[in-house]
């Protein structure tokens, strides 16, 4: 066993060396098994068109029988009304030749329908072959390849187009620009904002996606960071199967998922409409949206229009659990280490949607959403989500390319939390209620081009624990590339931008932040260019 | 408790109750473009109902995944869709969210149309790549403007038909040979109307007329796009012009949904005139049906090709006094 890998090392130097001439047997023997495989589709392919071929050919057969049969009538018939070229003949008999005639039209109409037949089996058989044929030649480019001589400098692909089951997709967003703040994170609370004055890599995203089996669907969004200090991590933002073929309307999602609560929440940054993300959704879920492992069941209504219902149950811990077990210290109170005793102690979101076709042109989408689940301030207590959310899109009936169009999304949100008593602080049993609110407007006035205009509002928090949460967001921000919601201050903002698509797969935007603090008393002025790409193919987007 | 579960009985038997209605009409056809859904109607005719996603007027690479196509798409019966990637950007993620097994690949309530289509413009392995613009590596999927692709789409629509409802097969045989003894005496005038144009050089706005062009014979030598869905450049369409000029180009077609700026602006350098043209039944009124549609085309190429030819033979005598 001592020198199994001393003969490795031995072999290794050969492949180095020459592996190509002396050792090129070998490589076809890797590959025999898949090779044969290979082989034995072709032929089976050949022998289907071999029997297809000859399928035809007996009923080409049958039919030339028919034709030489029919014509064999039509011969006999065209004797029979003119037995003789001498065409003064003819009109002494009209009476009985007059049947005769119209049985002749009929044998060549019969001959007619015949031929057409023939005529559309032939388009018919022509297609089949053809389709054949590409088919062989799709199959027999893997033989030819196969026994390619591989050396292992060669980088080893794993698929080609078309021929992979699985649709692999990897995008590239970043930001430029400045900030009156310095410290540009306690503006931009989003995971994916922009980080700093400068140059900001908002997320490097690779998607996975493609059908499992005839049962499920998966997907896997894997992403990539730069922190403001340079530091790359990676983030597993989603990983899920969904269900293709449960009975009743059913379906369900299970892994890791972005929860579908309002709109917002369940989208990834290269479809947001504009660089960041909305202060509410950043106030009340944190830096990276509500998301969990859990499971999603919802059930679309045999109704006329659109209607779905969902409820996720998910993990109610972490930090992509924000106002719920999301260990971070909340109004004031340090968070307490909380267990799973019971069902109730999971994180329940429940939602409904419905969707209008105002006009042809219009379409009109309705949800209400809810999320309930135990927060870590206390033993038993709990946090309530709800919003409701509202999107209207017009679409000219003659776009080109999807343009030109107007979409306007609204989502306001409210969130009861009751907070647990705190003795270290003083602070005794208590219940804090705050919402907040978006409401964006986009225009595709021109192909490639959309204009967009943002209004953000969040009520502030409760003035107490205001500089004590700004604090605590400082400390927890150093080493920590998640920088949260830094302010807790009453806060409007106005963004409008524009965006340059220079194709589906890219895009450039300009974006202006006018940051109104009321509770500060202060404005910040933040201007972004943001930059796309976006590699491979990337499934389609919700409406 | 008692009453929670008559209720959840009630709800199922509703749900059951919609879910037999809904299989005792009419068989449900939902299709992803307007032209396979004139063909079907063509086949069906008042045994089936019909439902495009697409509507005739819009671009049919571009469309909106509205939430009401997953319920249309949830209640079919039958779904059948153009493929070679043309509805790829709008049409998996509403089969996912339909949750109709009926419709899935490999099941009787799915018809892929281009099958037994012969592709054409399939890019070279070497030019599938994304620097030649949005391009189909399956190949150009406007193949149901030539009349006899539509034909093969028909037989298949009709067998598969006939595999869903085998009760009213023969109507649909009698349907689809109506259909195709009209078709086949329309294509016989269309190519004798377009016969004396065989070889005419046209100039399109997107790689949309290919299998139109190869049926009748006419000679697309360039597009105004100068890559698929790159819009025109003003270099692109100067050397297009210079192009059009030399060759003596009169004619631009252009799809109904286009902006008209540009092929204006190379008329106007070229001479040439531009026609807009629908891509799909109903995309211009009056052209509802598949064949009133092809019909649509044709005469109108051949109409503004003939008004041309008394010019062009001028021209041609102006170039020989020379």
């Amino acid at each position: 066993m001592k020198y199994i890998p001393f003969f490795v090392f031995i072999c290794l130097l050969f492949a180095g060396n020459h592996m190509s001439s002396v050792f090129a047997e070998n490589d076809v023997r890797m590959n025999k098994d898949d090779f044969n495989a290979l082989m034995n589709q072709l032929q089976g392919m050949k022998t289907l068109i071999e029997e297809m071929k000859q399928d035809y050919n007996s009923r080409l057969d049958k039919m030339q029988e028919k034709i030489a049969a029919l014509e064999k009538e039509k011969a006999q018939l065209t004797e029979k009304i003119s037995p003789s070229p001498n065409v003064s003949e003819k009109p002494k008999s009209i009476k009985g030749e007059y049947v005769k005639k119209e049985e002749f039209e009929e044998v060549m109409k019969q001959l007619h329908d015949t031929e057409k037949h023939l005529e559309d089996m032939e388009l018919r058989y022509n297609a089949r072959e053809e389709e054949e044929q590409d088919n062989i030649a799709a199959t027999q480019f893997i033989p030819d390849s196969a026994p390619e001589k591989w050396s292992p400098t060669q980088p080893i692909t794993l698929w080609s187009a078309g021929r992979n089951y699985m649709d692999i997709s990897f995008d590239g967003l970043f930001s430029a620009g400045a900030s009156t703040d310095e410290d540009v994170q306690s503006l931009f609370g989003g995971g994916h904002d922009p980080n700093q004055r400068g140059f900001t890599l908002q997320q490097l995203e690779t998607t996975l996606e493609g059908t499992v089996d005839p049962y499920f669907r998966g997907v896997a969004n894997i992403l990539f960071q730069l922190d403001d200090e340079g530091e790359s991590f990676l983030e597993v933002e989603e990983a899920y199967l969904t269900s293709l073929s449960l009975p009743l309307n059913l379906q369900v999602k299970a892994g890791t998922f972005l929860t579908e609560f309002g709109r917002f929440n369940e989208t990834h940054p290269h479809s947001w409409d504009f660089i960041d993300q909305p202060l509410v959704n950043n106030r009340f879920f944190g830096a990276d949206g509500l998301r969990n492992p859990g499971a999603r069941f919802s059930w679309l209504a045999p109704t006329e229009n659109y209607t779905e219902l969902f409820i996720a149950v998910q993990d109610s811990q972490g930090e992509t659990a924000h106002s719920f077990r999301s260990h971070e210290d909340m109004f004031g109170r340090e968070s307490m280490e909380t267990d799973v005793h019971n069902l109730g102690d999971m994180l329940y979101t429940p939602r409904v949607v419905t969707a209008f076709e105002l006009t042809d042109e219009q379409t009109l989408m309705l949800g209400s959403s809810a999320s309930f689940g135990p927060n870590s301030t206390g033993g038993d207590q709990d946090t309530i989500i709800y919003g409701i959310d509202m999107f209207w899109k017009w679409k000219s009936k003659t776009a080109e390319a999807g343009f030109p169009f107007v979409t306007w999304q609204t989502e306001v949100m409210g969130r009861r939390f009751e907070a647990g008593e705190e003795e270290e602080h003083g602070l005794s049993n208590d219940v804090f209620h705050n919402w907040g609110a978006y409401s964006q407007i986009n225009w595709g006035f021109k192909k490639r081009w959309v204009a967009g205009f943002r209004a953000d509002y969040v009520d502030g928090l409760e003035e107490v624990f205001v500089e004590e949460h700004e604090e605590e967001g400082h400390e927890e921000e150093e080493g920590n590339h998640h920088h949260g919601d830094g302010l807790g201050f009453e806060r409007v903002r106005l963004s409008p931008n524009i965006t340059f698509f220079p194709t589906e797969f890219s895009k450039i935007r300009l974006q202006y932040n006018y940051d109104n603090i009321l509770g500060d008393d202060r404005t910040e002025h933040s201007v972004f260019l943001q930059f796309e790409f976006l590699l491979g193919s990337h499934g389609a987007h919700k409406f | 408790m008692k009453i929670i579960r008559r209720l959840s009985a009630c709800v199922f038997l509703c749900i059951t109750c919609l879910a037999a209605v809904s299989y005792a009409g009419k068989i449900n056809i939902v299709t992803s473009t307007a032209d396979i859904a004139a063909l079907a109607e063509e086949i069906g005719k008042d045994k089936v109902k019909v439902t495009s996603i697409a509507k005739p007027t819009e671009d049919p690479h571009f469309v909106d995944a509205k939430p009401s196509f997953i319920v249309k798409l949830n209640k079919a019966d039958l779904f059948i869709e153009t493929g070679l990637e043309l509805e790829i950007g709008w049409l998996p993620i509403l089969v996912n969210n339909a949750r109709n097994s009926k419709i899935l690949p490999g099941k009787s309530g799915y018809l892929l149309a281009s099958i037994g289509i012969q592709v054409i413009e399939v890019p070279a392995p070497e030019l599938t790549d994304r620097l030649m613009g949005d391009i189909h590596p399956f190949g150009n999927p406007h193949y149901m403007l030539d009349p006899l692709n539509g034909k093969i789409v028909a037989t298949r629509i009709c067998e598969r038909l006939c595999q869903i409802d085998p009760e009213n097969c023969d109507y649909y045989r009698s349907n689809f040979d109506g259909f195709t003894e009209r078709l086949n005496q329309k294509l016989s005038e269309w190519q004798n109307v377009l016969l004396p144009f065989q070889g005419t050089k046209i100039v399109t706005y997107h790689k949309a007329w290919g299998y139109f062009a190869n049926r009748f014979q006419l000679n697309i030598i360039g597009e105004l796009e100068p890559k698929p869905g790159i819009p025109p450049s003003p270099s692109h369409l100067k050397d297009l012009v210079w192009r059009m000029n030399n060759e003596g180009v009169k004619l631009i077609i252009i799809s109904s949904f286009r902006e008209q700026r540009s092929p204006e602006f190379v008329a106007a350098k070229t001479g040439a005139k531009v026609l807009v043209l629908p891509i799909m039944p109903g995309g211009i009124k009056g052209t509802e049906d598949y064949l009133s549609f092809i019909d649509y085309n044709i005469n109108e190429i051949v109409s503004l090709l003939s008004g041309l030819s008394g010019n062009a033979k001028f021209q041609k005598t102006g170039a020989d006094v020379k």
